[in-house]
């Protein structure tokens, strides 16, 4: 995430193009429509023939040239019924769903409140060694995932979480990129709120959670939605701290499950839709969130 | 020290400590001891034995790890490319008020937060060679049908197009945002003078995009030189090593061979490799890009 910080001067633009995606307005026709129908099609395509494929029978994955499923809609709703069902039973979905959840809600409430805590006081607080935090914290970004990989498995090996969601959780709950972000926005603020606060009698602690972080709403939300995306779609570090089903995330779990069903696509294409359509809900209801949060963060899934 | 000092210092490390604490744990200490077992023989289950820098002599002479690295500047010199200028032209057109823009946007849009697994097993089931749609759609127009995914020669491309859907919308985003940025009276000024509306984009609007176009390629090329999730779920760097890029090769040196301080090295080249390639851009970018953010 190190080239991040180029960034945040555009964020302007990124809340414009939020705003303006609330806007809802009727226009006439016009002849972009001839080159973006075909780009959204092709983009919606590879989902419709997912959610295709997941409505069909087992038979009918298996004919060449491929077709829509058959009896429309009572045989469709009944594969549904088959296939969701036959994926929710053959692999432990609910378990994989709960720890994805308590793996994301961790790691944002904890990137929230650290990232919040420290980014405030690089910004505000003249502390001894305030500077050379900063360095280290703006190096720790640069270095790519996989340098650090190996060791901070021994590590959560030494801490004995290994097979465990405290290994998901632990590593992530603070990110010095989030860190960097409020940082640069605290340092953005007014300073005389605060002041006024500070002389009213209020604590460092009491003025940032009262006066500072309410006026914070939108790179708060961009911290939030970037561990959510990153925590929730996450699969090497995944990958290589868990080993056993109950404590599997969805990721994790979505890849195991394809490696055993390959032949059985519609009970495949029924879990990956299951794994998708949660982060798919929120980013619909909250897109416009979900669009700052990429332009200014760069975490995608 | 006077008192309202000392409880500044106290005050602040008191805000940082937990920050301080997890990432003094899981991002100082990772650091320095992966450059130790880079140096080392280590399984990563007795304790490691030093050898100096014979991991990083070994990889030199590894063919393997080579054609790893030549796979992997294959695929980042064709994502990077398709998907800035896919994204660029989305995003020019996306950006103006038109009917059913919210649905081009939200179909855009939805593949970013589509997770890497999940996308793979999409395409692995679109390029199935015996049932997949694209090989029907071949059919249609009299082509043979291909095997994708399980062709040495067409693998990696195939991994390109999949990770251009997954990473266009991200584009057309960091596009997006900029492009509300630029003011309309430019535009209109150029109009005025009597500039085509090509002309005018060509002229205005893309020399102010300058400093987007340059994060976006430092940011994608980051992002593709550590390529992994879709290569574990579609080829597992197969077929043949056709698809083996150079994080797929670390992890299957860590984790199938255990060779921990081996692929710690490779992990430290890539360190290098990514770290060069952004400097390269940047200095590239100073000279050809004249607007500043």
């Amino acid at each position: 995430m190190s080239v991040g910080m180029e960034r945040i001067d555009e964020l302007g633009g990124a809340a414009a193009l939020a705003a303006e995606l609330k806007t809802r307005r009727w226009h006439r026709p016009s002849g972009w429509h001839v080159l973006l129908l075909p780009v959204a099609l092709v983009m919606a395509f590879p989902f419709v023939w997912l959610i295709v494929a997941s409505i069909s029978t087992l038979a009918e994955t298996r004919t060449f040239p491929p077709s829509l499923p058959h009896g429309f809609p009572v045989q469709w709703l009944t594969n549904l019924w088959h296939n969701y069902g036959d994926a929710w039973t053959q692999a432990p979905f609910g378990t994989w769903v709960l720890n994805t959840t308590i793996v994301s809600a961790s790691c944002v409430i904890g990137n929230l409140v650290f990232c919040s805590l420290a980014g405030y006081a690089l910004a505000r607080i003249r502390f001894f060694g305030n500077g050379a935090l900063f360095l280290v914290i703006l190096a720790t970004i640069m270095v790519p995932f996989q340098v650090v990989m190996i060791p901070t498995l021994l590590i959560i090996k030494h801490l004995g979480l290994v097979d465990s969601l405290g290994a998901l959780i632990a590593p992530n709950l603070v990110t010095p990129f989030g860190i960097f972000l409020l940082r640069q926005f605290f340092k953005t603020m007014p300073v005389e709120i605060e002041e006024a606060a500070r002389i009213d009698g209020a604590s460092r602690l009491g003025t940032l959670v009262k006066v500072v972080l309410p006026s914070m709403g939108a790179p708060l939300a961009t911290v939030g939605i970037m561990t959510l995306l990153w925590t929730w779609n996450d699969f090497l570090w995944p990958l290589i701290a868990i080993q056993t089903p109950p404590h599997m995330t969805l990721q994790l779990g979505l890849q195991q499950f394809t490696s055993a069903h390959l032949t059985n696509w519609p009970v495949l294409m029924a879990a990956t839709v299951m794994t998708q359509i949660p982060m798919l809900a929120i980013f619909i209801v909250a897109q416009r969130w979900f669009v700052q949060s990429l332009a200014s963060s760069g975490v995608k899934g | 020290m006077d008192r309202l000092l000392a409880s500044e210092h106290l005050a602040g490390w008191g805000f940082v400590s937990p920050a301080v604490i997890l990432i003094a744990l899981f991002g100082v200490v990772p650091i320095v001891w992966s450059v130790v077992l880079s140096f080392q023989r280590n399984n990563l289950m007795t304790p490691g034995v030093w050898i100096g820098l014979a991991n990083y002599r070994r990889l030199m002479q590894d063919p393997l790890f080579t054609q790893s690295i030549r796979q992997t500047i294959v695929y980042t010199a064709l994502f990077v490319p398709i998907t800035i200028a896919g994204s660029l032209a989305i995003a020019v057109a996306l950006n103006r008020k038109l009917i059913a823009i919210r649905l081009y946007r939200t179909a855009v849009f939805a593949p970013v937060v589509t997770s890497t697994v999940a996308t793979a097993v999409i395409f692995l089931w679109l390029l199935d060679p015996d049932f997949g749609i694209v090989n029907a759609m071949l059919h249609h127009f009299g082509a043979a049908p291909q095997q994708f995914f399980q062709s040495t020669s067409q693998a990696l491309f195939c991994i390109v197009a999949m990770t251009v859907w997954g990473w266009l919308g991200f584009g057309v985003i960091i596009y997006l945002a900029a492009l509300q940025g630029v003011p309309r009276e430019l535009l209109e000024a150029a109009e005025i003078d009597g500039a085509t509306r090509w002309r005018a984009f060509r002229r205005v609007q893309l020399p102010l995009l300058g400093p987007t176009t340059l994060f976006l390629i430092v940011w994608l090329s980051i992002n593709a030189l550590q390529l992994f999730d879709e290569i574990y779920v579609t080829t597992r760097g197969g077929p043949l090593h056709a698809t083996t890029v150079v994080v797929y090769y670390l992890y299957t040196q860590a984790f199938n061979y255990f060779h921990a301080g081996y692929a710690t090295a490779i992990a430290y080249v890539l360190f290098l490799g990514i770290l060069v390639l952004t400097i390269v851009e940047l200095l590239v970018g100073r000279r050809t890009v004249h607007y500043r953010s």
